[in-house]
């Protein structure tokens, strides 16, 4: 008796938590089924018909947001800056890490803390000084003035992030290369980088979500449409007087599934990536 | 000095110079693209300037000054402080309560895990223009346009229906809800992580000296999470009284007088009335403020820490 009371309570108890948990989970996905169910309506339908499943399916919306919205071009433009973007940190702030961590030369902690300050320092508003520096160097409007101001805004967290990473790494193989003759350059290269994989994975996982998702710089230094990337583009919808939603929620539709999918592929590491790479500061 | 010596100095002296070399790209990008603006912000906020003019016109501390008398700004501190308030209750221990459930054997634990952690994923602007259109008000050929108005309608709550962003006294209240939803995943992953790096034995301990769910949860749980609670209210913190693109995202220009937030302010001064250097009086002030709370924070948690 005693035994089956306990095992009932027991399932109840599971029982409450699944839902719980469901309907948090729900609340995650319904939104988004939403925005794609809404992307696959026309202009005469999406205002009144709300089954689940609209009753006349067409994928028209995306053509338009891709030719006529200019998606197409704003995709490739995010893609672009994302890659470039995250490259650059990755290499730029491995060496800088290695030097900092492995190497000897005058200055080297006070250049090290000028970086962990910028990690400690909240600077809202930084857009703006940023934003009349960029015009005066004629860099406002310009692709590589935009992807400049995007490695900063990654560089810190990464070179701390990598530099703790190399402390914690035997030097066993780097002293065997240097006996062999091998220059600092290749060391890293060659040793250095293989190394510290792990936390190279984390980086690049954490700044290409940052670089796929900035807004501000991207709407406050890019003026031209050739130039925009998926956010700012969207943003043209929000203020204008009627807005085409369909032709939006493909818009949206487009923004949100790459990112979800290499989220969802690399899940195991992309969990840790983020974490990660929020707690360092 | 013989000449062993000075071909080993200037040996030293190239070694030093290869390393440091390794730091030049980052140093150079980090000086021009932040220490420069780090510097030019407090410059700026002693201006007055359009942002075009040649000239820009000294005046002091008149920026600050005026801010402190300015209602608007004390305005958009509230409704910040607002939505970090909605962000640390409701969501922090909605994460929680979801970390809580998830931290035990359980089925689709990994799904839940993913799921809850897709809406960190997204952009503020993506979130933003969804929900816009989810709370949508209005009607055509009497329907309710928007979905929730619509199922309102349909469960007979027709006294619920709302001009949800509309209305001044539920925009803001949209908007936190909105952040606390694309936010609580970030909460219940460091919760998760937490909990699972208590040891079980405690528990069973506690249970040996009688201890209930409650007790449990009072003192073992809760003692234990307590530095990673600390971590994920200061990056609430940061992260709430900083967020506005979600924000633009919803209102656009409207009921600013209801919804705006420090950083919009910030905006509005420079693109809206070009006054980039009261824009950037009220970048430092609000800097320094967000310094001082993360600073309380941390002095209350290393207090806590200690009993």
């Amino acid at each position: 008796m005693k035994t089956n009371k306990y095992r009932m309570l027991q399932l109840l108890g599971s029982v409450i938590i699944h839902a719980f948990l469901m309907v948090a989970a729900i609340t995650c996905l319904f939104p988004l089924f939403w925005m794609f169910r809404s992307s696959l309506m026309s202009l005469d339908t999406i205002f009144t018909d709300k089954s689940i499943i609209p009753a006349v399916i067409n994928f028209n919306n995306y053509v338009t947001a891709w030719i006529e919205g200019g998606f197409g071009i704003y995709l490739w433009n995010s893609i672009l800056y994302t890659v470039v973007v995250v490259t650059g940190i990755v290499i730029i702030s491995s060496l800088a890490a290695f030097a900092f961590s492995r190497l000897e030369f005058p200055g080297k902690n006070f250049f090290f803390i000028m970086f962990l300050a910028a990690m400690m320092i909240p600077l809202p508003g930084g857009f703006v000084p940023l934003y009349v520096l960029m015009t005066k160097l004629g860099l406002a409007n310009t692709r590589i003035g935009y992807i400049l101001c995007m490695i900063n805004v990654g560089l810190s967290m990464s070179i701390i992030l990598l530099k703790t990473f190399f402390d914690k790494m035997p030097t066993d193989l780097e002293d065997a290369a240097r006996i062999d003759g091998c220059s600092k350059l290749r060391i890293w290269w060659h040793v250095g980088l293989p190394l510290t994989k792990p936390a190279i994975v984390v980086i690049i996982i954490f700044n290409s979500l940052n670089v796929w998702n900035e807004y501000i710089l991207a709407q406050l230094l890019l003026n031209e449409n050739s130039l925009m990337p998926l956010q700012t583009g969207l943003m043209k919808f929000q203020g204008s007087h009627s807005v085409d939603y369909p032709v939006l929620m493909a818009g949206l539709t487009i923004a949100a599934v790459p990112i979800i999918f290499v989220f969802l592929a690399m899940q195991k590491h992309s969990l840790k990536g983020i974490i990660t790479g929020a707690t360092v500061g | 000095m013989s000449n062993a010596l000075v071909k080993q100095k200037s040996s030293l002296f190239h070694d030093n110079l290869t390393s440091f070399l390794f730091i030049v790209p980052a140093v150079m990008i980090f000086s021009v693209f932040y220490i420069y603006p780090f510097c030019d912000i407090f410059k700026l906020s002693l201006h007055e300037w359009n942002g075009i003019d040649l000239q820009k016109q000294f005046v002091g501390f008149d920026n600050f000054f005026e801010l402190i008398n300015d209602n608007d700004w004390w305005g958009s501190l509230w409704h910040a402080g607002f939505i970090t308030l909605v962000a640390l209750t409701f969501q922090n221990l909605l994460a929680f309560a979801l970390a809580f459930a998830c931290d035990r054997e359980l089925k689709m634990k990994n799904f839940y895990r993913v799921v809850f952690f897709i809406p960190p994923v997204l952009s503020e602007v993506v979130v933003g223009l969804i929900w816009t259109w989810i709370l949508y008000s209005g009607t055509q050929s009497a329907e309710h346009i928007g979905l929730l108005n619509y199922f309102l309608d349909k469960i007979h709550l027709q006294h619920l229906i709302n001009n949800w962003l509309s209305n001044p006294k539920t925009a803001l209240p949209c908007i936190a809800i909105v952040h606390s939803w694309k936010g609580f995943g970030w909460g219940f992953i460091m919760f998760l992580a937490g909990l699972q790096t208590i040891d079980r034995q405690l528990y069973e301990a506690a249970k040996v000296d009688g201890a209930g769910y409650w007790g449990m949860l009072t003192n073992v749980t809760l003692p234990m999470m307590t530095p990673v609670i600390c971590v994920v209210v200061i990056l609430t913190i940061l992260g709430s009284m900083q967020a506005f693109v979600l924000i633009i995202s919803m209102m656009g220009n409207g009921l600013a007088d209801y919804t705006s937030v420090p950083v919009t302010q910030i905006l509005d001064a420079m693109v809206g009335s070009k006054r980039f250097g009261y824009a950037c009086a009220q970048g430092v002030s609000f800097g320094l403020i967000l310094i001082m709370i993360s600073f309380s924070v941390k002095i209350v948690s290393d207090k806590l820490k200690k009993i």
